[in-house]
């Protein structure tokens, strides 16, 4: 499998890319830095010991969307076509930081909203042009349970994820008969870089198990997965509650 | 092969506001997450990487201070299959390497008895292992380190540079700055099997002869002694002797891996008691009937018997544990080994685990722990006397010029501490010169070298 990853040099993206590299998938990681993604790509190479068919990274910045069309290109270009394309980059900051600085929304708004549609609308058209009956064609990106319901703690961030969420939905509406495998992830907490200053709940998970989660759901053709497993049970109850009660909790 | 999920890796204590090392004994503090080392390190004082330190050496001096946790920082950087040299970011598990590695003929040259550590870890408690007097400590065979000091720079050092720097990092317990990234030589290996033969002993003499026999012979000896029995069966044991099986011995297939058990829930303190050890001991001491065996083991079960028990710390409870780990040297000969059980026993200090290991000569890492002589460790349930029990065990150490191992204490006093270690006023000035104010610091430093909160 050729796969092409936005965000694949952090967190979840980067265990991600290290599964994917390790049973010899060919990668290719777009991000901001390119020391990063020189680092990235050189972990990727000691872990595919040569099984890897290729490995490669060019920069893209999700916050700025001139970037993506010749990222792209270049990956496609790189890896002889493009069979998935794995999003998970995106801002992140609590809900009272987000109120106190209205630029950072702004930026964070835009970044998970706007530009994450926009990166997807331009790797569509590659992703359905391919025409070997091999080919994936696939497209994973990373929402999140807090786009699941208004929720107190994550009202800003969560309603970002919600639009993106309702995004990928209509897209697999739409291109499933095309063949388009549109996978819609939605992490509960996983203690990543991005919520180091936050205590996790229970059900908290680890990158790694992320990334299992994610790339067997790829295998399998899954249009939506909750990860770690429980945040499934624990959203399906969320989005029964009541509108007093979610007045009353904090959560 | 599968992996554990990195969320059994990390030791993690009940409250988020609290650090513990393995030993379950937890103390206020956070831990600071961060994939890019370089920059979280920036106004940090201490890094941890799995937190497999049985006691305080990876806890915070003070409830304020985060510690920059490495476990994310978890890549290769580079990997020369010929000249064997790898160079990794400080977080990179030993439990990773081995499952990359080991099927394409790498493996550590030294490893501590879990996986579940880090590289940056492994430098700094200078670890270990059942080839311990052959191949002496990890940091003999690292090439590079980077470093973040205290003056805020970012340095490299190595045995060929800014060597005192290097020496007194490696075994420094974190004490001279962060750990960024370790260059070391990996071993090829003939086959990804073990060859073992086990030996039933019937006392601490014949184990130690026995133990003495099997060092020049075989590349890694270690073995489980019952510290419980008393009279002349004291110090029964096992003993076993390995090394990496030859190709043609080997069966083609790579060893699988048995799903690990996890200990879901702490037990009662009372689970490990001296009926329940002695029990143990027993079925464990009479697991095989013959006196001597041989056979081919997977790495797994040779160098990681405990790891295969997921969260196996539970097994003591809430109340915690501590490990006692000391060297005697091989001056003060058998009646040492055996009036230190005599002591442990007489203590009340009844352990299901009691691993005995010969140490070759003591390396170039100013506060390394092995010495020639004879390491035994001892698990010990935490109660109200504890403290007196390690302080009579570390007086007797003392008194035979032996010392203790700093990755597995709590409990050592500061005198203590400073009587078994000549080497401390060298290790001190080492710190002098290179962290002046004193920046980087531990509860355990504060407990055992006095430093400032």
């Amino acid at each position: 499998m050729r796969v092409v990853i936005l965000g694949g040099t952090k967190g979840m993206g980067r265990a991600i890319a290290q599964q994917l590299a390790e049973r010899g998938d060919a990668v290719y990681l777009l991000g901001r830095d390119p020391a990063e993604l020189q680092r990235s790509t050189a972990d990727l190479t000691a872990r595919a010991g040569g099984k890897s068919a290729a490995l490669g990274n060019a920069v893209c910045d999700l916050e700025r969307p001139e970037t993506f069309a010749p990222a792209l290109a270049a990956a496609s270009a790189f890896l002889g076509g493009i069979d998935a394309v794995v999003i998970t980059a995106a801002l992140f900051a609590t809900q009272p930081a987000l109120e106190a600085d209205l630029a950072f929304t702004q930026r964070m708004l835009t970044a998970n909203y706007v530009n994450t549609v926009l990166f997807c609308e331009h790797a569509r058209p590659l992703l359905l042009a391919q025409s070997s009956p091999s080919a994936r064609k696939q497209l994973v990106v990373f929402s999140s349970v807090a786009g699941d319901r208004g929720r107190k703690p994550v009202i800003l961030y969560g309603s970002s994820k919600a639009g993106l969420s309702a995004y990928l939905e209509g897209l697999d509406h739409k291109f499933h008969a095309q063949g388009l495998q549109v996978l819609c992830v939605k992490p509960g907490f996983v203690k990543t870089a991005m919520t180091a200053g936050l205590s996790p709940p229970p059900f908290a998970g680890e990158p790694e198990q992320v990334a299992r989660d994610v790339v067997r759901a790829m295998d399998a053709g899954k249009p939506l997965l909750y990860t770690p497993r429980p945040w499934a049970l624990v959203m399906w109850i969320i989005r029964l509650l009541p509108r007093f009660v979610m007045r009353k909790i904090g959560f | 092969m599968s992996v554990a999920p990195s969320s059994t890796l990390a030791v993690t204590t009940a409250r988020p506001t609290e650090l513990s090392g393995w030993g379950c004994i937890g103390r206020p503090g956070r831990e600071l997450l961060s994939e890019d080392l370089e920059a979280a390190s920036k106004d940090v004082v201490l890094t941890r990487g799995l937190g497999r330190s049985y006691g305080d050496s990876s806890l915070p001096a003070a409830p304020q201070h985060k510690v920059l946790a490495t476990r994310l920082a978890n890549r290769i950087l580079s990997l020369d299959e010929k000249s064997q040299v790898i160079r990794c970011e400080a977080g990179v598990s030993l439990a990773e390497l081995n499952r990359l590695l080991m099927p394409r003929g790498l493996f550590v040259p030294v490893t501590p008895g879990t996986k579940f550590v880090t590289v940056g870890g492994m430098v700094a408690s200078d670890v270990h292992g059942k080839n311990h007097h052959r191949a002496g400590c990890f940091g003999a065979h690292v090439q590079s380190l980077r470093m973040r000091i205290a003056d805020g720079s970012v340095v490299d050092c190595g045995p060929q540079q800014q060597s005192d720097l290097f020496w007194a990092a490696v075994g420094g317990m974190g004490l001279l700055g962060h750990i960024l990234e370790v260059e070391f030589r990996m071993d090829s290996i003939s086959s990804p099997w073990i060859w073992a033969e086990h030996q039933r002993v019937d006392s601490i003499e014949e184990y130690l002869a026995a133990l003495s026999e099997a060092a020049p012979k075989w590349p890694m000896t270690v073995g489980w002694i019952d510290c419980v029995n008393q009279g002349k069966g004291m110090g029964r044991g096992l003993l076993t002797s390995g090394r990496w099986a030859q190709t043609e011995e080997a069966p083609a297939r790579p060893p699988s891996i048995p799903r690990s058990k996890t200990v879901p829930l702490n037990f009662p303190n009372w689970a490990i008691n001296n009926l329940t050890v002695q029990a143990f001991n027993s079925l464990y001491y009479w697991k095989t009937w013959r006196r001597k065996s041989s056979g081919l083991m997977t790495p797994e079960a040779f160098f990681y018997p405990l790891d295969a028990l997921l969260h196996w710390n539970r097994v003591y409870g809430s109340r915690g544990f501590t490990q006692h780990q000391c060297v005697l040297p091989r001056s003060a000969g058998a009646e040492a080994v055996r009036e230190f059980l005599k002591i442990l026993t007489r203590e009340g200090c009844a352990s299901p685990i009691c691993v005995i290991k010969d140490c070759g000569p003591q390396g170039q890492g100013l506060l390394s722990f092995p010495m020639e002589g004879t390491s035994i460790a001892v698990d010990i349930g935490v109660t109200p006397d504890i403290e007196k029990s390690i302080a009579k065990l570390n007086e007797f150490v003392i008194s035979a010029g032996g010392r203790i191992y700093l990755t597995k204490d709590q409990f050592t006093r500061r005198e203590h501490f400073v009587a078994m270690e000549p080497r401390l006023p060298a290790f001190l000035s080492a710190r002098q010169t290179w962290d002046p104010q004193q920046k980087f610091k531990s509860a355990q430093s504060v407990r055992l070298m006095g430093d400032r909160v």
